[in-house]
């Protein structure tokens, strides 16, 4: 159990100095959202009227609404990015060296997953940061409340990050991944829009929203945000990491042999 | 046997890698996998480092079967990739210390062990250099350290001469030949470079996902220069 343990905060850790080496990436996942929270919102707003729903309590502004939303992409990104950067070869190496240690390969993605977790929260916080120096302002305690609906939120998509990276030979499909997986993911989701909104033009689109895991991980943190539960967005999310993370550890399960395509 | 490789067959698809190969290498041995682009050398190092599982045959690594006692097989097995598997923003230290933590070892044991295998690669005042600034032969000796700190009785080696000059590949192999004495540490070197293997070495000659020949190099080529013996054998160049 030691070792295993040795073994995670050096996962971790490394991920953490990865990450200090990669200030351009941090920037980068940091500026994405700001975009959107700066510029698009501003434009939105005038276009949007939005009525008071749970967990608000009062009218809201279109820039408050789309901050959990913008939370979540930074997730959601962050996520995809760190796994995909296993397809790129150097880093498949580097994969293969991890999986030589003698731990259990579910305990190794696993560690993995929580250390590029970790730092995608950080830029989380950072984005809150700058949000809140904007005056865009959340409760305090909801700050710290958030803290788990981040980390279950950010596991779920790396796992299905890395789930993906399992399967994908190439790294040109990133652009593949990118259309079909991230956009449709972060567009037909509550991130930019409540879901009755949806459903005022489309019924169908309504239901697509609904049932895409990426919607709950933003409710789930849009109520931690005010210090609420939102028991079906925790129940949706827990479930789409338990199925990500298992088809993960069965992609990189060498008896399956998905990774013999890659040869 | 350090390392025991029974009736290994592999295949992608329809297309068959490896067909029946088995072989053994003893304890302090250094045994070169020698074969044209192509024979299987990969497949064979993938099954090896559990990448993939084996399809038919066996695999046993210091008495430890790979397919029953996996962990424990993996304890024993140091390895170095052909392509570099350092992280190039990471000091030459904290390369290793990552690995060592991946095998359980951390604190002053780790730092000790560390210093304990650059210095016997002459790599000991690079300790503190990001990987990025290393040269090309720095790099590998960086990565044969770390495949050595946890004292493995097995040590893996895919082409690790690969893009390297004449001097720094001719170094290397002496500094493996001289592990093996000293240590006695098994290893497989995979190579298709005939210069690297000396008389007393142990050959592996794999072409076309079969062992052609296995035995020690100055019996095979039989006076002969290797390269011919090799060109003679796959039909290949050396």
């Amino acid at each position: 159990m030691k070792h295993a343990l040795i073994a995670m905060r050096a996962i971790v850790l490394r991920e953490a100095l990865r990450f200090v080496h990669q200030r351009e990436r941090f920037v980068a996942a940091l500026v994405r959202p700001l975009v959107w929270l700066l510029v698009f919102a501003a434009g939105f707003r005038a276009a949007l009227g939005l009525s008071i729903t749970p967990p608000y309590q009062t009218y809201i502004t279109y820039e408050t609404y789309i901050v959990p939303g913008l939370c979540g992409m930074i997730l959601l990104f962050n996520g995809m990015q760190s796994s995909l950067s296993l397809v790129y070869d150097r880093e498949m190496g580097s994969m293969r060296l991890l999986l030589t240690a003698p731990l259990s390969r579910a305990w190794l993605l696993f560690s993995k997953l929580l250390g590029s977790t970790i730092i995608s929260i950080l830029q989380v916080y950072a984005f809150l940061l700058v949000a809140w120096l904007f005056d865009i302002t959340l409760p305090g305690w909801g700050y710290l409340a958030a803290l788990p609906a981040l980390l279950l939120a950010g596991l779920m998509l790396g796992a299905l990050g890395l789930a993906l990276s399992s399967f994908i030979k190439q790294l040109e499909n990133f652009a593949g991944v990118m259309n079909f997986v991230i956009f449709p993911m972060f567009f037909l989701s509550s991130a930019l829009y409540p879901l009755w909104k949806m459903a005022e033009s489309s019924e169908l689109l309504h239901d697509i929203c609904a049932a895409n895991p990426f919607t709950h991980a933003v409710e789930l943190i849009r109520f931690a945000l005010y210090v609420e539960v939102n028991g079906m967005a925790l129940v949706w999310t827990t479930l789409a990491t338990a199925v990500f993370m298992a088809l993960a550890v069965w992609g990189y399960d060498p008896a399956r042999g998905m990774m013999t395509r890659k040869g | 046997m350090s390392l025991l490789v029974s009736d290994l067959s592999f295949s992608y698809g329809s297309k068959t890698a490896l067909d029946g190969v088995s072989f053994s290498v003893g304890r302090g041995q250094f045994a070169a996998l020698l074969g044209p682009n192509g024979a299987g050398k990969s497949t064979l190092f993938s099954l090896l480092t559990r990448l993939f599982v084996t399809q038919g045959g066996a695999i046993s690594i210091a008495g430890h079967d790979l397919k029953a006692a996996p962990l424990a097989a993996m304890a024993d097995l140091g390895v170095v990739f052909q392509q570099t598997t350092l992280d190039l923003d990471l000091t030459v230290r904290q390369n290793l210390r990552y690995f060592a933590a991946l095998h359980g070892i951390s604190g002053r044991d780790a730092d000790n062990r560390i210093d304990t295998a650059l210095d016997r690669l002459g790599m000991a005042e690079r300790a503190g250099e990001k990987a990025r600034g290393l040269n090309g032969g720095h790099r590998r000796r960086t990565e044969i350290a770390r495949a050595l700190l946890h004292d493995p009785k097995v040590l893996l080696l895919d082409e690790p001469t690969v893009g390297l000059d004449a001097p720094t590949r001719a170094g290397l192999t002496r500094h493996i030949h001289d592990l093996c004495t000293e240590t006695g540490v098994t290893v497989l070197w995979a190579t298709h470079l005939t210069d690297e293997v000396l008389d007393t070495d142990q050959v592996i000659l794999l072409h076309r996902g079969k062992v052609l020949a296995d035995g020690q190099c100055g019996n095979l080529r039989n006076k002969r220069p290797l390269p011919d013996y090799f060109a003679q054998m796959t039909g290949a160049p050396a």
